[in-house]
């Protein structure tokens, strides 16, 4: 922060003014953090037999509790890549599609991305655990979550792709067209490889987003980590001790993927300039649109 | 499509009530996430870190967690209240993140140079923030917290799913499981609703993204 564009480096002055207000600020933030420590131990929030059954290896129930929340866990990793892997796969082909469509027939393929990008995730994954059924299609319930997903988030990426592929030079194209490669071989040999090196920060930030949907399994029934929590805080009756488990390993999760999409950002911005500039931008325009 | 036309008057008390949990989630975390932005480039070390802890813990964390931890974290702790208002905190703790961080990349994407030229020429703190850098940061944080603001009104229909009475998925739910109606058409309807706030939504931000824009 010492390169901050708002101030100047600062002089004894402000440093002294910082310093002071750097006192004040954490006295505030370790009161305020005390009385809702206070808070919660009035409450009765930190006795142990809340705790014991997550962090209590002696506990008789912490085999089972631990051993839910791993299957659990395992679900929702499962519906997360494969969410993803369809996704990857649907979304790469619209883009395809709705750059290489003929302009009588591409504001279909639009016209579907921006239904799809209109609806919230959740809506999309109930629509297909109740409609699916209706027309006779019995999925295990795993499926509707990730159909769900994939129907929301294959636009989504569908929309990263054509920004990945847009961002690069003109020249790549032409060049390859001048060689004589055919149209399907200058999207598949020339612009998709580039193009997805350039995107794969804001598909690793996709991913954190597909990992968090999961969640909303709950809404259907799928027996995913937040679903699973609920039945345990139905036993142990411990919801703040369980859900604070619970988000903790999602934010490690996640929080290690961000990091890794930084990093790789970071290493692709030092090989070429050009191209990975325009990328962020369209990372950036991305990252905003981030779902549950 | 009978079942919309005949439940109509529902669909749009739900649309009204998601647009009212949207009105507050959006004042409340546009709000929350400009002092979150300012704490964040702020001089002052805790600040930052309280800024920093907070994007971290609420852009990892799904949304459905955060709202539980509202709805049966908050009354274990001797907080009570209307289903609702914990639906709309859980949305603004969620939402206010991604507008700290929309506000602090626009601030840092204004060059040094401008600010260093508005010192230059002598103006004072107050002064460059306001006439120099705000300006041009506001350009820059329209687009995406335009994205942010839409996905919260699309997250919106997560508050509903959480028995927020009567908000558009709330409807939707009610009238396929409780009553048994076709899904299909019920819920086109419920994702119709969703559509009449979020498409003209997208082509407002479009126009304003133009209007905007400036060269760099």
């Amino acid at each position: 922060m010492s390169t901050s564009i708002l101030y100047d480096t600062p002089g004894p002055r402000s440093r002294r003014r910082t310093a002071i207000g750097s006192v004040v600020a954490g006295v505030a933030i370790l009161a305020a953090l005390a009385l809702v420590v206070q808070q919660l131990a009035e409450q009765g929030q930190f006795d142990l037999e809340l705790w014991s059954p997550w962090i209590d290896p002696t506990d008789e129930q912490f085999p089972a509790v631990w051993d839910l929340i791993t299957e659990a866990a395992i679900n929702t990793l499962t519906a997360a890549v494969l969410a993803m892997a369809f996704s990857l796969v649907i979304g790469t082909l619209l883009a395809l599609s709705r750059i290489t469509a003929a302009a009588w027939y591409r504001w279909i393929i639009v016209g579907v991305v921006e239904l799809l990008r209109g609806i919230p995730v959740v809506i999309a994954i109930f629509f297909a655990a109740r409609v699916l059924p209706q027309f006779g299609l019995d999925l295990p319930t795993l499926w509707y979550l990730v159909i769900g997903l994939t129907a929301y988030n294959s636009v989504i990426i569908a929309e990263i792709v054509r920004a990945g592929i847009n961002s690069l030079p003109r020249g790549q194209r032409e060049a390859a067209e001048s060689l004589g490669l055919r149209r399907s071989q200058v999207l598949a040999q020339v612009l998709l490889p580039q193009a997805f090196r350039v995107m794969l920060p804001a598909l690793i930030s996709q991913l954190v987003v597909v990992l968090k949907d999961t969640s909303l399994g709950f809404i259907i029934s799928y027996e995913e980590t937040v679903n699973t929590a609920g039945i345990i805080i139905q036993n142990l009756r411990n919801p703040i001790q369980t859900y604070l488990i619970i988000a903790v390993l999602f934010i490690v999760v996640n929080y290690a993927l961000s990091r890794l999409a930084v990093y790789i950002e970071y290493r692709l911005s030092r090989g070429k300039k050009s191209v990975s500039k325009k990328a962020e931008e369209a990372t950036m325009s991305e990252a905003g649109t981030a779902g549950a | 499509m009978n079942v919309i036309i005949e439940n109509f008057p529902l669909y749009v008390d739900g649309l009204l009530r998601t647009l009212q949990i949207c009105a507050y989630g959006f004042v409340g975390s546009l709000v929350l996430g400009t002092i979150l932005g300012a704490f964040r480039v702020s001089p002052v070390a805790p600040l930052r870190w309280v800024g920093t802890a907070w994007v971290t813990v609420f852009r990892n964390c799904p949304l459905t967690i955060v709202l539980f931890f509202c709805a049966f974290g908050l009354p274990e702790v001797g907080i009570n209240g209307l289903y609702f208002w914990f639906g709309v905190t859980g949305l603004v703790l969620y939402t206010s993140a991604f507008v700290c961080e929309a506000v602090r990349s626009g601030i840092n994407s204004v060059s040094p140079g401008q600010a260093e030229a508005a010192r230059a020429v002598g103006l004072n703190f107050g002064q460059s923030l306001s006439s120099v850098i705000m300006p041009q940061a506001v350009r820059t944080v329209i687009p995406p917290l335009g994205s942010v603001i839409i996905a919260m009104i699309k997250n919106s229909a997560i508050v509903g799913a959480f028995g927020v009475g009567g908000d558009l998925f709330a409807v939707g739910q009610g009238l396929a499981s409780a009553q048994g109606k076709a899904a299909l058409p019920v819920l086109t309807g419920v994702a119709l609703g969703y559509l009449v706030i979020t498409i003209p939504g997208g082509l407002l931000l479009g126009i304003l993204e133009r209007k905007v824009a400036i060269a760099r």
